[in-house]
Order: structure tokens, then sequence, then C-alpha cells
């Protein structure tokens, strides 16, 4: 071996050692990477108990009703396995509808309300025209179309 | 006819060659960036849930990919540099890595931007943004490790470790979406499931990465040849080959 080809080699080496380290370390953090828990994951117990965390999911249709006070707010995040109710008191954001995922912050009631203090939208990958997503919510209300839920249990997406 | 590239792998023989590339890469960037503004403002429809904002995308995506990937190619001249002993490899490395933190802080001001409207935050500590957050310190690390050695030789090396230690950062910024539960959305656009876009969101922005990408060659070139001044001090006054080529004999 040339020293040039050894000098590669040792490089090489040093990102794989590096890489399998990334790895390991990456496993074992792995509940403290997740920005939100799933309503599955809160019902089961493995979201933290007595102190704050996001839970993240789809709002259920049909499941938002505002009080009279016009900004306590009440709906149930859904990862269409389990469902979890929330209460909010604030500004919702914009994107913030039905059907579609949002992320709360806050800790979880003794009562089985999630109390929350922050609300966000989350967005999914999905960009088109309002004419094309007007012609697939048509043909998803004929039945002949299956439209993906936004937010899948765990995170795991079919796409990239 | 057959050229002899390793040739160029001198920085003074580079350097001309460099100065010729750079006006082709620059213009060609600027005529595509302006194709692709034009039609990610004016000919690309409304987005169906988020309206105009969206149309951030058309410099925040090109932005973010471009921050990743020209941190990839920093650690392979770096790592080409730290094999072959090659001065130029290293020049190249320390000539990117101000575009990239550039586009870098790009894709988060802009993804910051974004964030308020649609999310209704600027800034979360989700595992994408505070990977790409990372990434922003990584360059500006391997820039500030540069300036504090002295000695050329070590300053090289030193700033070529940081880079290839730091490039395990890239897959986890790429993937993070896919791998926890994130805020940010997963990718529009990927190898393996095509495109979740409309053809011309989709078209807009592909001009725009490209523009993105001959812009960094074009910078990049530039800043290589302002390297090559400082380290060697060829004669910048005077353009002609002829003149570079005696320094380049004379040595």
């Amino acid at each position: 071996m040339k020293p040039r080809h050894k000098r590669f080699a040792f490089i090489g080496l040093g990102l794989l050692v590096l890489g399998v380290a990334t790895v390991l370390i990456l496993n074992a953090f792995q509940s403290n990477l997740v920005f939100f828990f799933t309503p599955t994951q809160v019902v089961s117990g493995e979201a933290p108990q007595g102190r704050s965390f996001r839970i993240g999911g789809m709002v259920e249709d049909g499941s938002l009703v505002r009080e009279n006070d016009g900004l306590t707010v009440h709906f149930i995040v859904t990862d269409t396995a389990k469902r979890l109710p929330v209460t909010y008191k604030g500004i919702l954001p914009d994107l913030f509808k039905e059907g579609k995922g949002a992320v709360a912050q806050g800790q979880l009631g003794v009562d089985g309300t999630f109390v929350a203090s922050e609300v966000l939208a989350k967005h999914d990958e999905n960009y088109m025209p309002p004419e094309v997503a007007d012609a697939l919510a048509k043909a998803k209300a004929s039945g002949a179309q299956q439209s993906k839920s936004l937010v899948v249990p765990d995170g795991r997406k079919g796409s990239l | 006819m057959s050229v002899n590239w390793s040739k160029y792998s001198a920085p003074m023989a580079f350097y001309p060659l460099a100065g010729r590339l750079i006006p082709w890469f620059a213009v060609v960037a600027v005529v595509l960036m302006g194709v692709g503004l034009y039609m990610g403002f004016f000919v690309a429809p409304t987005d169906f849930q988020q309206g105009e904002s969206y149309r951030i995308i058309f410099v925040h995506v090109p932005a973010a990919w471009m921050s990743m990937f020209l941190y990839v190619v920093m650690a392979i001249w770096a790592g080409v540099g730290m094999g072959l002993n090659a001065r130029l490899s290293f020049m190249m490395a320390q000539a990117i890595a101000p575009t990239g933190a550039m586009f870098t802080f790009l894709a988060l001001l802009t993804g910051a931007m974004w964030g308020k409207p649609t999310w209704g935050a600027w800034w979360v500590w989700d595992a994408r943004l505070t990977s790409e957050l990372i990434l922003l310190f990584q360059y500006a690390g391997v820039m500030l490790l540069r300036t504090s050695i002295d000695d050329m030789r070590r300053a090289d090396r030193s700033s070529a470790v940081f880079s290839l230690v730091g490039v395990v950062n890239v897959p986890i910024i790429y993937f993070s979406v896919q791998w926890w539960n994130t805020l940010h959305q997963g990718a529009s656009v990927s190898m393996s499931t095509g495109s979740k876009m409309a053809a011309t969101m989709l078209m807009a922005m592909l001009i725009m990465t490209v523009a993105f990408w001959l812009y960094s060659i074009a910078v990049i070139l530039a800043r290589v040849r302002c390297i090559v001044v400082e380290r060697d001090s060829l004669p910048v006054w005077d353009e002609k080959p002829a003149v570079i080529q005696e320094a380049v004999e004379a040595r």
C-alpha cells in the first residue's frame, strides 16, 4: 500500500467508526429526539408524567368546539388508533383545521384531558393548486381514492 | 484530444482556468435565478392550504439542499486534501465554507419567516431545525478553527478533520423528518416516491436549485482565486495568462 492509500483507508475507517458511534448514540437518545408523542404513546404511558410535553396527531373531524369567550377551544387529537381530548385557550394558527395535523404543548390533566399552553399547526408535504385539491376531495368523497392521513402513527410515512 | 487534467491540481495552473470559467457560471446562474423566481412568483399556482406563503419554498428548499450538499463537498475536498496532501483541495474546502454557511443561514431565516404564519411559531426545537442549526455552527466552527491557527498546513489539516467529523450531521438533517416525529413536514420531493407537488411548482424549485448550484460554483471559484493569491502571492494585478505562466515557471 502506498502512503496515500493508507491515509485514505485511515480516513474511511475513521468515518465508519464515527458513523457507527452516531447511530448508537441516536438510538440511545431516541425518546428524547421526538418532537411530540402520539395519542397511542400517551395512552400506553410512554409520555412523561407530571411535566410538560407535546402531543401530535390529526385534529378529528367535527371535534372542534369553541366556548362562548371566543378563546377557549376543545378538540380531539387522534392518530386513528387512539383519541385524546385537548383544551386550549388562545389564538390558533391559521392552518389549524379539522382533519389536519397539529402539535400541542401542555400537560395531561387528572381527568385525561390534555391542557395545552401552545398549539402549532403541522403542515404536510403536499403542495397543489386549490382546483386539484377540490378534484381530489371529490374523488375521495365518491370513494374512488383513498387519501392517506396526514400524521401517521409513529410518524412512519412512506415518503422520504 | 486528451487534456492533462492533473496539471490543474497545481494552484497556479488552476488560477487562470477558474478565471475563464467564472463568467459562464455566473451569467447562467443569474439568468436561471431570474427565470426560477419569475416562475415561482407569477407562474406557479397558489397552494390549496397555505395560500401564497408557500412561495418561500422556491428559496428555502434549494438553499437547504445546497447547505447540506456543500458541506458534503467541503468534507470530500478536505478528505482528498488529507489523502493526497494536495494544497488546492484544502483551498477548495476553505472556499466552500462561507457559501455553505450563507445557504444554511438563508434556509433557517426563510424557514422562520414561513414557520410563523404556517405553524404559528418562528422557531421550534424539533430534530430537523435543530440539526440544521448545528450545521450552521459547524460551518462557523470550521471557519473559526482555520483562522485561529497561524501555520497554514496545520490549519488545513485541523479544519479538514473537523469537516470530516461533522459530515455525520448531514444524513441526520436529511432523514430527521423520517426517523423522528418532527414539526417540520416530510420531503415533498424524493427519489423513491417522486414528487408531491404540482408540476410548475416543482419546475420552478428545480430551476432555482440549478441556479444556486451555478452561483455556488462561480462564487467558490472566485474565492479560490483569492485564496491562491493570498497564499502564493501571485501577481493578481495582471490577468494575462502569460504573466501567470511566468510566475509559475519562476518558482
